[in-house]
């Protein structure tokens, strides 16, 4: 068994997704080999060489491959998989955009957002919002999977893998690059926080979003929302946890004017400890909070701030 | 211009699922269903670019049981002009659903296509993406925003760190987010109507597609259950049980 995961990368280094994706592709097999494909991204595949367990790494450096285009990156894919029998790549948005095109070209299913390898055939997933988890079995020769990256631990960074060039230069030529909106903040990424600060519709408006910031300085947490929050334009969409937005399973989620409808719960119920404050002691959210606070949030999140 | 929408039925989102007790699936009987949301959010933008006087024709699209022309009539009422019904009584995976579309696209030669960017039952997310690679068409996937220019579209994604702006070639398929826009209801004479617009009825041999098993399901459990843990009284307490049980902060 021969395994290529896919990097996720911002050219300088790997991202920790791909860190969690090497740890899913070592409990199927030995052979792990990671594709760095982007443009002056060679600083990323030296950071990909230090993941463990990895024997290989596979750099893509061209113009063609910027930002990671879905047309040209499953065709490139393509082109590597010949002797493969496990493509993994994480379940982020990239990931997303481009392994279901790879599975097609190669005329094999998909298995999305695995949260357990329980042999190198079967998997485990969720399914209907994370409301029940099916076993599935692969019955194709090449196995596409993208991984739920908060199902696995991160992979560590003592390996010393080699480094090949893949000269093939993949340009479909359909899309391009125009630009981006991306989102500054100086706390931890969403995905990969040990402690996540979530805010609903009972935060009123976007400047109240300020208290859970302040909280989140303490704690050095991110800041999350809930579906509510960001349609009502409190906050911007990439703070969203839910089934259609971030999955994040932190060490603690505080979940601050939160109902807890079933949608926000597939994206943070698998936090080792969830605490609620909620003025509202009926919401759902109290049903699974480790410690819940039945107060006013604009009383309680300054209090909370000041005591820490 | 044509453009092709794709529609699913799934359990409504409200619906708490229910995993059979033989672990087999769960339970679908008696569940009420509906349209997917994210395929209400493709209906809405297909409509907009016919309002819009970019698309001549909206084709609702859906691959299922006989059932599923309810929701193709909702299509229907909601402003598409025809539908086609690919009826299997199977649960398709993603991968044939996108072969019997590619055979659709290749009848009607649409200028786009736009399905939702998920189900909410299965969770897969690939429909689309496949559908790109089966076509040769561009993707703009998780679309939050398609504006449609003569031979190309510029289409805002939304991804991980924000929001990214391509540019595709014409045709395309596109794959809706939540925020692309608000799917209106159907009004009463619009559902009448939509009873004496054109339904066609297909197979999948008179496509001419061979559906394959790529996975098979193993068995459905249900996720590990989470108890209720305890109210604390004040935020004083909050902290102490954070910091000396929990010991999380």
């Amino acid at each position: 068994m021969s395994i290529l995961v896919i990097a996720e990368h911002d050219n300088d280094s790997v991202k920790n997704s791909t860190l969690n994706t090497v740890t899913a592709a070592l409990a199927i097999a030995d052979d792990v080999t990671v594709l760095v494909a982007g443009s002056n991204c060679q600083s990323a595949a030296q950071s990909a060489a230090k993941i463990t367990g990895v024997s290989k790494v596979l750099v893509a450096d061209n113009p063609v491959y910027a930002n990671q285009l879905a047309e040209n990156m499953r065709a490139l894919i393509v082109e590597l998989a010949a002797g493969k029998t496990h493509l993994l790549a994480p379940a982020t948005t990239s990931g997303k955009n481009i392994m279901p095109g790879v599975a097609a070209l190669l005329d094999v299913g998909q298995i999305s957002e695995i949260i357990k390898v329980e042999s190198a055939d079967v998997f485990e997933r969720p399914v209907y919002a994370g409301n029940a988890v099916a076993k599935v079995q692969s019955l194709d020769a090449i196995k596409v999977i993208t991984v739920r990256t908060t199902a696995f631990e991160e992979a560590g960074e003592t390996g010393r893998a080699s480094i090949e060039e893949v000269s093939a230069v993949c340009d479909e030529a359909k899309s391009k690059f125009i630009g981006e909106e991306v989102a500054v903040s100086e706390r931890p990424e969403l995905t990969s926080a040990k402690i996540v600060i979530s805010g609903g519709r009972g935060m009123g408006n976007g400047e109240n979003f300020g208290l859970l910031e302040a909280v989140a300085d303490k704690l050095g947490a991110a800041v999350g929302a809930s579906r509510a929050a960001v349609d009502a334009g409190f906050v911007s969409n990439d703070m969203q946890v839910g089934q259609t937005g971030k999955i994040v399973a932190p060490d603690l989620y505080i979940a601050v004017g939160i109902s807890g409808a079933i949608q926000h719960l597939a994206g943070m119920k698998d936090s080792k400890v969830i605490v609620a404050i909620n003025k509202d002691e009926e919401a759902p959210i109290f049903s699974i909070a480790d410690y819940g606070l039945v107060a006013d949030l604009f009383e309680a999140v300054p209090e909370l701030e000041a005591s820490l | 211009m044509k453009v092709i929408v794709t529609v699913k039925r799934v359990i409504d989102y409200n619906v708490k699922v229910r995993v059979k007790a033989d672990g087999s699936d769960v339970d679908l009987n008696n569940v009420k269903m509906a349209m997917n949301p994210f395929c209400e959010i493709a209906v809405e933008e297909a409509i907009r670019l016919k309002e819009s006087g970019t698309a001549t024709e909206v084709i609702a699209v859906s691959v299922g049981p006989k059932a599923c022309q309810e929701q193709l009539r909702t299509a229907l009422a909601l402003g598409a002009d025809r539908a086609i019904h690919i009826e299997t009584e199977e649960q398709l995976e993603s991968l044939n659903v996108a072969k019997l579309l590619a055979k659709v696209i290749e009848q009607e030669q649409p200028g786009v296509v736009i399905l939702g960017k998920q189900a909410i039952d299965t969770d897969n997310n690939q429909t689309g993406q496949m559908l790109s690679a089966l076509t040769g068409m561009a993707q703009g996937t998780f679309a939050s925003k398609i504006d449609i220019q003569g031979d190309k579209a510029i289409v805002i994604r939304e991804v991980d760190g924000g929001l990214q702006t391509v540019e595709l070639a014409m045709p395309i398929i596109a794959t809706t987010d939540l925020r692309l826009n608000e799917p209106r209801y159907a009004s009463l004479p619009n559902i009448m109507k939509a009873k004496r617009k054109p339904l066609e009825v297909k197979t999948a041999e008179e496509l001419g597609v061979t559906i394959k098993a790529h996975t098979k399901l193993l068995c459905v459990g249900a996720p590990a259950e989470r108890k209720a843990g305890i109210k604390v009284a004040d935020v004083a307490e909050l902290v102490d049980k954070l910091k000396n049980e929990a010991k999380v902060i």
